[in-house]
């Protein structure tokens, strides 16, 4: 039944509905997608792999492990063909998740569409270009803040000229909110990186009052929703009141359509948890309902995570279901039929008002820091983040927050999702890396070196010179320029930045103090017996820059007595066990959450053979399956924790008596 | 059951850190970091038997010092890689503070002081200040000993402002000061004589513009000749780590100042030095001023201890040994 009323209700527009894919290779992908849209997706969500993203070529050192590993790879124009091939650009809605490298994957993408023959006029999708949150929380930053800015505002002010359909920018609350921001803070942060970049902008001063009110207009926002519903739903409605405002005041825009708030969203992929994994799917749904229930405050593209993200890839099956979820609120159920159900409502309004006032305060706030780039570069919203984040932890510990399955309800009967031979995850082909290696080589050798040369030049000087990069980009896409070329050029000039970490900001560590001061004597006595204090080396091997649970395992280590060496991020297995001899340390802690586990620790461990290290004792964090768990333990791994190990206290007790027994020393009874 | 691990044998440990194997370093290192009798027995005679010539007229040892956020770890990678262009052997020790409730640390140089690739010519040990705030741990003088024996030039890292410079100070050939553009401290300390005179000042971060220009400016103004270094002109320097400017003119200076030292004949007295108030800092640790006076006052100790006969080591056993003997009878 459609309707109690005999006439045809009209019903809202769907948003645009799409899945957060790509793997293995541009051929595979490709594949994917023309599935995923025959079975009714709307637009297409790219997902990159790490190399892609933070700009080295297939063959890279750094590289080694990753190529295909969280998306596909794309090192120049022939993997950017294959990966649309069939799929007419002119009419598809593709959103690109991109940030160090938006510029030059735009540019791929506009190359493409040319060779399908179509103007780059006719395009319409979004570049994800939103540096600023790469140095707070997703780690695939290349260049220092002021040159990345830079890159941000070239493709804003390209696209508004030549691609007016294209979304350059899409502000990141998401992981903010990943990173431990409350939902005042992610108002707040993002709203300051939307104006940091727009000042940046209107400062260059090459735009008219026309052409910048379009660019205000073309700034849309992607954001995260968690499992509290309806707080995440004000959180929208303070979005879009804050955003209008700022638009009319700060920017002066008179058109109230280019004042909206316009969004997109992937619903919360980090509170997705790896026990009991089909209560995910509820979790899911409800966090749906935040973005869609306000029809004044409702997502304009949505993807949903898929059920089993925490335990590793998502099959075609299960990217299937996310679909199925949003079709079903779409078409089945009445929501698109009404005006705005929750205008009106006194809680939502008292609500929607304290977001608001609360995020004007914070933003204030980072306005006195001097804006959202100097409040990064001093640290000041990371130390915010750590705080907040701190303190949903220590929550989740004691038990004020809930969390079935994890810190309550834990007895489940075996689930059969994930019984089947595959364990409920995909698995990427373990060829996919070499095969890259290969098309990449060929496709080297087969190019016009002259013309690459001669492009990459033009890149050099538009880069030196101040000009807008995204037309040298564009030959350079043509050319045959690869990935890590462009990227070699831009680093040159620009040089690479290593971000404040949670470590250089001393956050408070987690964990029930009363054990505290027992494991303190744990380690004291244990380094005594063994001649100096305990050391240990947290490394975080790949490209993956998720670090906020290395630096979390890092800072509690410290603060129960260890001497703990923390590098950072992307770092290659070989400078890890170099670090591991140098510093004389008793356990290395490895931390990989982008899939590569096996090739990154088992280069590791060859390495330390290689160098009569054996006997220092590895340890693993990440998001590792349960059979690759065994594996890992098979090749002499002492313990592996994943994200449902949330006792830091246990895990610290553990690493003492690893380190003891592997040096002949008896345990200590834990009373945990 | 596993067995505990057994030490290494400091003879053959010598001979491969001479023949400058990397491994040997980290094993050395660990050796002498270790407080176990056997392993204190075994450093003795590791740093008995490593070649003489190394330790006392070889290599160049620096310190690095200056107030926390001036920059220095960048600025270190920065002279990391002109050292590597000049093709020499860098060793570094970096010392961090330690949480004094806990006793641990989070030792984060390594990070700042990263390249993109694995030099295995470069190696870098990170060390707790180990209660010892602000200041140098009992065990950084001997380590940066072993290192001078495998590598041309051993820096040692350490966060001070005010007094505690002279730590480093008294265990390297050339020290070196890192300001901070627009911080008045380092001024006011030098003007005060609070800050014993460095010999290489530089003010890090000079693309920050004025604020540097003025820092340099009022550096030069204020320096005093420094009473040990006879006639030695302190250079003032600027340089950015971040831009990667000034730093050859920063290494050169450096090695200048060994240079003036090596003509002079002060190096080899120097060193000696170094090993002379090592074993007083380690004596005063244990038994104080008093047990200092019961050995006859620092000036004779000091005096008595700048010979090369023993090693440092086995030069502390004796004097400690002397100490408690004087009570039990």
């Amino acid at each position: 039944m459609m309707s109690t009323d005999n006439n045809k209700v009209k019903r809202d527009k769907p948003w645009l509905m799409r899945t957060y894919s790509g793997h293995s290779s541009a051929q595979a992908s490709n594949q994917l997608y023309r599935t995923n849209l025959a079975k009714g997706q709307t637009g297409l969500s790219v997902a990159f792999d790490l190399p892609t993203q933070t700009g080295y070529d297939a063959d890279h050192p750094l590289s080694h492990g990753e190529v295909g590993k969280v998306g596909v790879p794309i090192g120049h124009i022939g993997d950017m063909e294959a990966l649309f091939d069939q799929i007419p650009l002119d009419r598809m809605n593709t959103s690109m998740t991109i940030n160090a490298t938006a510029a030059w994957l735009l540019s791929l993408y506009i190359a493409v569409a040319e060779r399908q023959g179509f103007s780059q006029s006719a395009l319409q999708g979004t570049t994800q270009n939103d540096i600023i949150k790469e140095y707070l929380s997703r780690g695939t930053y290349i260049f220092p803040p002021e040159p990345s800015v830079r890159l941000t505002t070239d493709i804003i002010s390209y696209t508004v000229e030549n691609i007016p359909k294209w979304n350059p920018t899409n502000i990141c609350s998401y992981h903010l909110q990943e990173a431990g921001a409350t939902p005042m803070q992610e108002l707040a942060y993002a709203l300051s990186t939307a104006t940091a970049v727009l000042d940046a902008i209107r400062e260059r001063g090459r735009l008219d009052a026309a052409a910048f009110a379009n660019v205000v207009g073309r700034t849309s926002f992607f954001v995260n929703a968690g499992i509290r519903f309806v707080e995440e739903c004000c959180k929208m409605r303070a979005f879009v009141a804050l955003w209008e405002r700022i638009a009319k005041e700060r920017y002066g825009v008179d058109d109230p359509k280019l004042r909206r708030f316009r969004y997109g969203v992937q619903v919360n992929s980090l509170g997705l948890t790896e026990s009991q994994p089909e209560n995910n799917i509820q979790r899911i749904v409800l966090e749906m309902l935040a973005v869609t229930l306000s029809r004044n405050a409702r997502a304009r593209a949505i993807q949903l995570p898929a059920w089993n993200e925490a335990l590793g890839l998502p099959r075609p099956w299960d990217q299937q279901w996310a679909l199925r979820m949003q079709q079903v609120l779409a078409m089945e159920t009445d929501l698109l039929e009404y005006g705005d159900i929750l205008d009106g409502s006194p809680i939502i309004e008292a609500k929607v008002r304290a977001l608001m006032e609360g995020a004007e305060v914070e933003m204030q706030r980072v306005a006195e820091e001097g804006g959202m780039v100097q409040a990064v570069e001093t640290g000041y919203v990371k130390r915010q983040l750590v705080a907040s984040h701190t303190a949903r932890m220590r929550a989740i510990e004691n038990g004020e927050l809930k969390i079935i399955g994890v810190n309550c309800y834990t007895e489940t009967a075996e689930s059969p999702l994930t019984a089947g031979s595959d364990s409920g995850i995909m698995k990427v082909d373990a060829a996919a890396e070499r095969m890259q290696i290969e098309r990449l080589q060929a496709f080297r050798a087969a190019r016009d070196a002259g013309e690459v040369g001669i492009a990459l030049q033009a890149l050099e000087d538009a880069a030196r010179q101040g000009d807008n990069i995204m037309p040298a980009s564009i030959r350079c896409a043509h050319a045959g320029v690869t990935t890590g070329e462009w990227s070699g050029v831009l680093r040159n000039i620009f040089g690479e930045y290593r971000a404040p970490t949670g470590i250089d900001i001393s956050g408070a560590a987690v964990g029930r103090a009363d054990r505290v001061a027992e494991l303190r004597e744990q380690t004291r006595r244990t380094g005594e017996e063994l001649g100096r204090p305990l050391k240990i080396l947290v490394g975080k091997p790949g490209l993956d820059g998720h670090s906020n649970g290395a630096e979390q395992i890092a800072v509690k280590a410290r603060d129960v007595g260890f001497e703990v060496v923390y590098e950072g991020i992307r770092l290659t297995p070989e400078q890890i066990v170099k670090a591991a001899e140098e510093e004389g340390v008793h356990l290395i802690g490895l931390s990989v959450l982008s899939g590569s586990h096996l090739e990154l620790v088992e280069d590791a461990i060859a390495r330390l053979s290689s160098l009569g290290l054996t006997d220092i004792p590895v340890i693993v964090g990440g998001i590792v399956p349960p059979e690759d768990e065994q594996n890992l333990k098979a090749r002499g791994i002492a313990a592996v924790y994943t994200p449902k190990d949330s006792d830091m206290n246990q895990i610290m007790a553990d690493l003492v008596n690893i380190i003891r027994e592997s040096n002949g020393l008896k345990r200590f009874e834990n009373a945990a | 059951m596993l067995a505990q691990r057994a030490l290494p044998d400091p003879d053959t440990l010598a001979e491969s850190v001479s023949g400058r194997d990397r491994s040997a370093v980290a094993r050395a290192l660990n050796l002498l970091d270790d407080r176990r009798p056997e392993a204190r027995q075994r450093a003795a005679r590791l740093l008995a038997t490593l070649p003489r010539e190394r330790l006392y007229t070889q290599g160049h040892l620096i310190g690095l010092t200056g107030p926390p956020g001036a920059g220095k770890s960048s600025l270190t990678a920065a002279l990391i890689t002109v050292w590597r262009r000049r093709n020499l052997k860098v060793g570094i020790l970096a010392v961090d503070p330690s949480s004094p409730i806990s006793g641990g640390a989070l030792l984060g140089d390594r990070l700042r002081m990263l390249s993109g690739q694995a030099d295995s010519q470069v190696f870098i040990r990170s060390l707790a200040c180990r209660g010892e705030y602000g200041g140098l741990s009992a065990e950084v003088w001997p380590m940066s000993l072993v290192m001078l024996a495998a590598f041309d030039i051993v820096l040692v890292e350490t966060v001070g402002v005010g007094q505690k410079e002279i730590d480093v100070s008294k265990l390297t050939d050339t020290t070196c000061f890192v300001a901070q553009p627009a911080s008045g401290d380092s001024i006011q300390f030098l003007k005060a004589g609070i800050m014993e005179v460095p010999h290489v000042l530089v003010v890090n971060k000079e693309d920050v513009g004025t604020a540097a220009r003025k820092t340099l400016a009022e550096l030069r103004a204020s320096l005093r000749s420094n009473p040990d270094a006879g006639d030695w002109q302190v250079p003032v320097l600027s340089a950015s780590a971040a831009r990667g400017s000034g730093i050859e003119a920063l290494a050169d200076s450096l090695s200048d100042h060994r240079d003036w030292l090596q003509q002079n004949r002060l190096l080899k007295p120097r060193r000696h030095r170094f090993q002379a108030e090592w074993i007083i800092k380690r004596l005063h640790e244990e038994f104080g001023w008093f047990g200092i006076r019961a050995l006859g006052g620092e000036q004779d100790l000091l005096a008595q201890l700048t010979t090369e006969q023993e090693s440092p080591f086995a030069q502390y056993d004796a004097l400690r040994e002397r100490l408690l003997m004087n009570w039990k009878t």
